[in-house]
């Protein structure tokens, strides 16, 4: 359990980033951090593994006050996914870039084996084991970078911009990854500007703008609200959209799902006869 | 990170800054020639002096304070070790004359170094990367010059992201031996090299893209005109060369210790 | 004549097994503006790169066919006469920017060109406006937005007046509603300037309005090309694992429910809302 009190932090030029957060994240939760560029996010969510210290306030992530705790001990409980992949590749096959931190947590040599074949397993990677990391697709070292972190099978996991630069195919294999996650009660958070895969995931949505959260519920409620989102230069979802310029119709505005605006759409013909 | 923050250049607009670069650099190197002809103490602290309404002009002064303070460990070792050697080779004798001459190698090692020190706190990156294109340097070296230093910025982010994104993956860089915490340098160390490759490459190609070795005969934007303050800097460094001749060949100059 | 003519090509990388482009033909007029979309990996990258001649001459590699581009064949040009008639704006906005500020880089084509500086200063404030970034000129790209940066490789690349202008994912790394403001200032190009352009993209749903001209590709093949109204419809695209438009989809599936809608498929929210309006108009 992550639990934040009036947090506030700022950079070393002086610039307040984060103006008073208070904020709890049980565990098992999908939270998505959204907002513009500069609202926080990122400063945010890196007071989790305590890569960043609060200024005043406290963060304690189940139970211990990250301003107390290391960022390798933190990580145990922690992992952090960033955007860049290529920010943490380094080894010569994708098996020690797995082990690295499996390593680093001095795991005995017998667990470091079986979880790395667990995680090379979970995300379809074993054809790749003995590959350089380097030689691989974006896409394939974006998973090898997941892989990475997962392979110590932290409680919380965090990924910074996931869906940055994937295709169609990949940002659903990454949702149904996540849904997966969700299953075994880990805790997702992620911070992303991708609403379409939002309003797909419909987790707890954090709005960050200058430093606060602005808005706090679940994706459906949050991304059909027009002046909150404008206020926070983030655009509605497709479907979201729709429904707003059917306001005329009656129907409800709380609909970003596509499976549920058909129903909705469908019970409103027959209702008017039009089908 | 601050180590860096040092090296990006403020935009403060002074009299100084706006001098052409080029003239700026024949003036620094004025300064040197005059510095290396004296080694008696009362030119090499005009010299000195005449350091400072340059830097007060330019309003540099808290950072030309801090070179000066970097330069003082090396300047004390020069000193130190002059009157160490006089010392020695002269029978363990010292008198205030040898003292002065240390003084006068350490005083113009300060003068050297600090008016280089006002050339680069008065010289921004742009200016100087212009200077080069226009000089008769090989234009490869001046976009080489602009454009390490306009990524250097973005570099420090990167090497700040890649220790951020090992330390939560368990590594501790403060941790252990000397030979250990050198070797975890190389998780940040490898995916900073591979990143400059791969942004080596990308630069390569925009490059391509947009004409690059289509002509030799390559034009600019922009173009340096002296101007008014140039011209008195050409003046100023003229004067000190002719003063700095005239004295050598027709003054001469008692050494400090004399009037005691 | 097409401006862009391309006949059985087929590009393989140094060292690469199989080929990245496979056996690709495709037309190209004047003044279209065309969308080239598929999956990871399909060839896409490789094929915006055969427009301006870094594939084959800064990749080397092996090309086979024809790629003739503003009557010019790609395989006997240099890249730096291509570049005077094809522009190619990155998917990174940072890695295309070299300048210490905005107009030095958007002046860096022509300065290689040896363009006078008379001339030079007028069509760098020409493109600085039409891309409505005139007061960052004197910045750093370091220090303005993603989004601006992008514009700024747009204007860099528009100075030296290409009749084409290919750009290659170029919102990757930006917000929704930056990217929505580089498509604004490219779909102003193409119809205000006549620029030609060829836009590589996975966001269809914000993208597929501008063009009427898509192509769908796959493993280095060209599967589908034509109208996106036709394209996004049909089920063979979303096999091919395309990000169709959710009011496209939407709408399909609302046809297929038996819902009385009109015959044209929409390809953003506004078109189907009006669509869905006049449906239910109707009673």
């Amino acid at each position: 359990m992550i639990v934040v009190e009036d947090l506030h932090f700022s950079y070393p030029n002086n610039v307040e980033a984060l103006k008073g957060i208070s904020l709890t994240i049980k565990d098992g939760e999908f939270i998505a951090i959204m907002g513009q560029n500069g609202a926080g996010k990122t400063t945010f969510i890196k007071h989790f593994n305590g890569l960043l210290k609060p200024a005043s306030g406290t963060v304690r992530v189940d139970g211990e006050e990250t301003v107390k705790t290391s960022v390798a001990a933190l990580a145990r409980n922690v992992g952090f996914v960033f955007q860049n992949p290529d920010n943490q590749l380094f080894s010569e096959t994708v098996e020690e870039e797995i082990g690295f931190a499996l390593k680093n947590f001095g795991y005995d040599k017998e667990t470091i084996e079986k979880r790395i074949t667990w995680a090379l397993n979970l995300l379809s990677l074993e054809q790749y084991r003995k590959t350089s990391p380097f030689l691989l697709s974006g896409g394939e070292r974006k998973r090898v970078a997941l892989a990475s972190v997962l392979a110590w099978d932290p409680q919380t996991l965090i990924l910074d911009e996931p869906t940055i630069g994937q295709d169609h195919d990949q940002k659903e294999k990454l949702r149904q990854f996540i849904m997966q996650l969700q299953t075994q009660k880990k805790t997702v958070v992620i911070v992303t500007h991708d609403v379409e895969f939002v309003a797909e995931c419909n987790p707890r949505v954090l709005l960050m703008r200058e430093g606060k959260i602005v808005a706090d519920g679940i994706a459906k409620n949050i991304l059909t609200n027009p002046q909150l989102l404008s206020e926070s230069s983030i655009v509605l979802p497709q479907i979201a959209q729709v429904f707003t310029k059917l306001s005329s119709l009656g129907l409800p505005k709380d609909v970003i799902d596509i499976y549920e605006a058909k129903e909705v759409l469908l019970r409103k013909a027959k209702e008017s006869h039009v089908k | 990170m601050s180590v860096f923050d040092g090296l990006k250049f403020r935009k403060v607009y002074s009299p100084i800054h706006n001098l052409d670069p080029r003239i700026k650099f024949i003036y620094v190197i004025a300064i040197f020639i005059a510095a290396i002809l004296f080694s008696q103490i009362i030119p090499l602290l005009l010299l000195f002096i005449l350091q400072i309404p340059f830097v007060l002009l330019a309003k540099v002064q808290k950072q030309w304070l801090r070179s000066l303070r970097g330069a003082a460990f090396l300047a004390t070792f020069i000193f130190v070790i002059n009157i160490l050697s006089t010392y020695f080779t002269s029978n363990f004798s010292l008198t205030a004359l040898n003292i002065e001459n240390a003084a006068s190698m350490t005083l113009r090692f300060v003068v050297l170094v600090e008016s280089f020190s006002v050339f680069f706190l008065t010289t921004s990156p742009d200016h100087l990367g212009l200077a080069l294109e226009q000089t008769r340097v090989p234009y490869e070296f001046a976009f080489a010059f602009t454009t390490a230093v306009r990524f250097v910025p973005v570099l420090a982010e990167e090497a700040q992201t890649i220790m951020d994104a090992q330390k939560a993956r368990g590594l501790e860089l403060e941790k252990g031996s000397l030979l250990k915490r050198i070797r975890n340098y190389i998780p940040v160390l490898i995916p900073l090299i591979v990143s400059a490759i791969r942004r080596s490459l990308e630069l390569a190609e925009a490059m391509e893209s947009r004409a690059w070795g289509a002509t030799k005969k390559r034009t600019n934007l922009y173009l340096l005109k002296l101007h008014r303050g140039d011209v008195v800097l050409i003046a100023v460094t003229a004067t000190v060369l002719a003063v700095a001749l005239y004295a050598l060949l027709f003054v001469p100059i008692p050494p400090i210790s004399s009037f005691f | 004549m097409a401006i862009i003519e391309i006949s059985n090509l087929s590009y393989t990388y140094p060292g690469a097994s199989k080929p990245s482009v496979n056996d690709v033909s495709l037309k190209i007029e004047k003044g279209e503006f065309v969308l080239i979309t598929g999956p990871s990996g399909c060839g896409k990258t490789t094929l915006c790169r055969c427009f301006n001649g870094l594939v084959p001459h800064f990749y080397q590699g092996e090309l086979k066919g024809q790629v003739t581009v503003a009557g010019k064949d790609i395989s006997n040009s240099q890249t730096f006469d291509l570049a005077k008639h094809v522009g190619l704006v990155f998917q990174n906005p940072e890695n295309q920017l070299f300048a210490l500020s905005v107009e030095k880089d958007v002046a860096f084509g022509l300065e290689n060109l040896g363009v006078p500086r008379e001339e030079m200063r007028k069509r760098v404030d020409w493109a600085l406006n039409l891309c409505g970034i005139y007061a960052l000129r004197e910045r750093s790209p370091h220090e303005v937005s993603g989004g601006q940066q992008q514009r700024v490789a747009i204007a860099s690349v528009l100075a030296m007046q290409p009749e084409i202008i290919v750009l290659d994912e170029p919102t990757s790394f930006l917000d929704p509603l930056s990217a929505e403001k580089i498509f604004e200032v490219i779909y102003e190009l193409n119809k205000k300037q006549g620029i030609t352009v060829i836009l590589v993209e996975h966001r269809l749903d914000l993208t597929a309005k501008y063009t009427d001209h898509l192509i769908v590709m796959d493993e280095g093949k060209i599967h589908l090309e034509g109208n996106p109204r036709d394209i996004l419809y049909s089920d063979e695209t979303k096999l091919i694992g395309v990000g169709i438009p959710k009011a496209t989809l939407l709408y399909k599936m609302l046809k297929k429910d038996g819902l009385k809608i009109g015959g044209k498929t929409p390809l953003a929210s506004d078109e189907l809302a009006e669509e869905l309006l006049e449906a239910f108009g109707k009673q």
